[in-house]
C-alpha cells in the first residue's frame, strides 16, 4: 500500500531512515554480541550430567505438597477451598471430627495423574498450608503411586 | 600433440618431475607426449582435489559452527552430546541424510528435479577455483577473474529456479520466483562493489587484487580509501548476504511463509546438496570478501618490523582461512540477529537505497582515485 506524500516529506523521511535504520541494526547486533561472548548468560542445563547440582527455579511448579513443620504438623483446616479451586478435581479433602467434635483434616487425597500443576489450589488456600514442590523427576511405572495422601498427621484445626 | 598447460610454480614443478620419474619406466613406454599428458592429468587431479577438499571439507565444519554460533547468540549450548562438545553431530547428520530414500513428488519434472541441485553446486565450485589461497596456490589465475565471478554467480539462481519449478508445488515455485527476483536485483549492487574494487586495484585478476594489498593493514582496501572502503565493505556484505539467500534475506525459503521455499519437496541427498551449496557459497563469498577487502593471503602487518617478521612466518593460507572464518562468523552473527524483511521491503532496499548509494560510492571512489590515489 502506497501512502500519498509530498516529495519534500518523502526525501526527509528517506534520509531519516538512512540514519535510524543502521542505528537500530547496530543496537540489535550489540545485544547478540553481548550474548555470544558472555557464557554466563547460557540457560541450558546439561540435565543428566548435572543431576546432583541442578536447582529448579523458585517459581517452578512440580507436584503439590503440604507445608509441614519438623513434627509433621500442617496448617490445613479442611476448609476445602483448594478442592473447589481445582479445575480438574485432582484434590479430595476428606475431613473428620476430632475429640472436641471440631472438623479437622482427615486425609488430603491428591490425584497426581489428573493434576496439571496450574497452582490454583495454592493461590486459593487461605492458610498457606500447601505449595508446589520443586521435584521434577516425577515419572513412575506404577500408576497407583500417583494417588497420594499428602498429610502425615490429622489437622489441628 | 598439444596439451593445455598454464605456467604456474606448482604445475611447473610437476611438469619438471614427471619426465624424471618416467625415466624409470620400460623403454618402449617412454615418450614426450605421454609425459606431458601425465603431468597435465596430475595437475588437473591436484586442482580438483584441492577445490573439493576446501569446499566439501568446510561444509560439516560450517554446519557445526552455525549451530554453535546460533546457540550461543540465543543463550543455549547447541549440540553437546555426540563427541566432545557435539563435534560428531554433523557427521551423524550427514550420514543420516545420505542414507535416506530419494524420491520425487508426483507430477514433478523428474530430470529437472534431480539436475537442479547439481546446477546449484556449480557456481560455488567455479568461484572457489578462482580464489588465490597463497602467492602460488591458485587453481585458475585468469585475468578476467571479477567478470567471471559476476557471470558465474548467476548460475546458482538457475538451479534454484529449476528446482522450484520442477517440484510441482506452489510454495516451491513462489520461493524460486522470489529468489530469482532477489538475485537479479542484488546482482547489480554486487557487481558494482566489485567494480569499485577493480577501480582501486586497477586489475580484474583476483591474484593482482590480492597482491595490490601487500604491506600493512592500512593497505587493505577496507582501510586504503579512508571512509569509502569501509562503506564499500558493508555494502558488499549486504549484497553478498542477499546473493547467498541467507537470512535476513532468505525470503526464498522463508519457513514461516513458504514452508521451506524452493527445497520444500527435496529430501535425502538432493536436499543435502542444496545445503552444501549454501555453505560452499558462504565460504566462497567470505573468501571473496577477504580477497577484495581484507588483504587476501597477506598477514595483518602493522608496520613494526619485529612483529611483522613473526606474522609473515605464518603461511598465507592460514591468514586467508582466518579471514574467511572471521567473515563467516560475521555472516552468522548477522543471520541470527536480524529479522527478515518483506518481499517489497527487500526490493525497496535494493532499488531505492543500495543502488543509489553504490553509484555515489563509485563516483566518489573515482574522484578519490583521480585526486589522491
Amino acid at each position: 500500500m502506497q501512502e500519498r506524500l509530498s516529495t519534500r516529506r518523502y526525501i526527509k523521511r528517506y534520509l531519516k531512515r538512512c540514519i535510524t535504520g543502521p542505528w537500530s541494526l547496530i543496537c540489535g547486533l550489540s545485544v547478540s554480541l553481548k550474548y555470544f561472548f558472555d557464557p554466563r548468560r547460557i540457560v541450558t542445563e546439561q540435565y543428566p550430567e548435572n543431576r546432583k547440582t541442578l536447582k529448579m527455579h523458585e517459581r517452578y511448579r512440580g507436584r503439590l505438597e503440604m507445608i509441614e513443620d519438623a513434627e509433621g504438623n500442617n496448617h490445613c483446616t479442611a476448609c476445602g477451598m483448594c478442592e473447589r479451586a481445582c479445575p480438574n478435581a485432582s484434590i479430595n479433602v476428606l475431613s473428620t471430627k476430632n475429640i472436641a467434635g471440631k472438623k479437622v483434616l482427615g486425609r488430603y487425597v491428591y490425584h497426581f495423574a489428573s493434576c496439571t500443576q496450574c497452582g490454583l489450589c495454592v493461590e486459593a488456600c487461605p492458610f498457606g498450608a500447601i505449595r508446589m514442590s520443586q521435584a521434577f523427576e516425577v515419572a513412575t511405572t506404577d500408576p497407583n503411586s500417583l494417588e497420594m495422601i499428602l498429610n502425615k498427621k490429622e489437622g489441628q484445626g | 600433440m598439444f596439451v593445455p598447460s598454464i605456467t604456474h610454480p606448482v604445475g611447473d614443478f610437476i611438469r619438471e618431475w614427471v619426465p624424471k620419474l618416467s625415466a624409470y619406466l620400460p623403454e618402449q613406454l617412454q615418450s614426450q607426449t605421454l609425459d606431458s599428458i601425465a603431468a597435465f592429468l596430475i595437475n588437473a587431479l591436484l586442482c580438483i582435489i584441492a577445490v573439493c577438499a576446501v569446499n566439501i571439507g568446510s561444509a560439516p565444519i560450517l554446519i557445526y559452527m552455525e549451530r554453535k554460533v546460533c546457540a550461543h547468540v540465543q543463550c543455549r549450548l547447541g549440540p553437546m552430546r555426540l563427541g566432545w562438545h557435539g563435534t560428531l553431530q554433523t557427521i551423524a547428520d550427514v550420514i543420516k541424510m545420505l542414507f535416506k530414500e530419494v524420491y520425487s513428488p508426483s507430477g514433478a519434472d523428474k530430470l529437472m528435479f534431480y539436475v537442479a541441485p547439481l546446477i546449484v553446486l556449480i557456481a560455488p565450485f567455479i568461484i572457489a577455483a578462482l580464489i588465490p589461497f597463497d602467492h602460488n596456490l591458485i587453481v585458475a589465475d585468469i585475468d578476467m577473474g571479477i567478470p567471471m565471478i559476476i557471470a558465474v554467480n548467476g548460475f546458482g539462481v538457475l538451479g534454484i529456479l529449476l528446482g522450484g519449478w520442477s517440484s510441482n508445488n506452489k510454495y516451491s515455485l513462489l520461493g524460486a520466483l522470489r529468489s530469482g527476483a532477489q538475485m537479479i536485483s542484488y546482482e547489480i549492487s554486487f557487481a558494482m562493489i566489485l567494480l569499485f574494487v577493480v577501480m582501486i586495484s586497477g586489475s580484474t585478476s583476483l591474484m593482482d587484487i590480492a597482491q595490490a594489498q601487500d604491506g600493512t593493514v592500512l593497505d587493505w582496501f577496507i582501510f586504503k580509501i579512508p571512509v569509502l572502503g569501509f562503506i564499500a565493505f558493508i555494502l558488499f556484505f549486504i549484497s553478498s548476504t542477499a546473493e547467498m539467500n541467507r537470512a535476513p534475506f532468505d525470503i526464498a525459503e522463508a519457513e514461516q511463509e513458504l514452508t521451506g521455499g524452493y527445497h520444500t519437496e527435496y529430501n535425502g541427498t538432493p536436499f543435502a546438496m542444496f545445503y552444501l551449496a549454501e555453505y560452499i557459497a558462504l565460504v566462497t563469498n567470505s573468501a571473496l570478501a577477504a580477497t577484495c577487502f581484507l588483504g587476501g593471503f597477506h598477514a595483518p602487518c602493522i608496520g613494526v618490523a619485529a612483529i611483522d617478521g613473526v606474522l609473515q612466518m605464518v603461511p598465507g593460507v592460514v591468514w586467508l582461512f582466518a579471514k574467511i572464518y572471521f567473515m563467516i562468523w560475521c555472516y552468522m552473527m548477522v543471520r541470527w540477529t536480524f529479522v527478515r524483511p518483506r518481499v517489497d521491503q527487500l526490493m525497496d532496499f535494493e532499488w531505492k537505497f543500495l543502488l543509489p548509494v553504490n553509484l555515489v560510492l563509485l563516483a566518489a571512489g573515482a574522484v578519490w582515485m583521480i585526486f589522491v590515489g
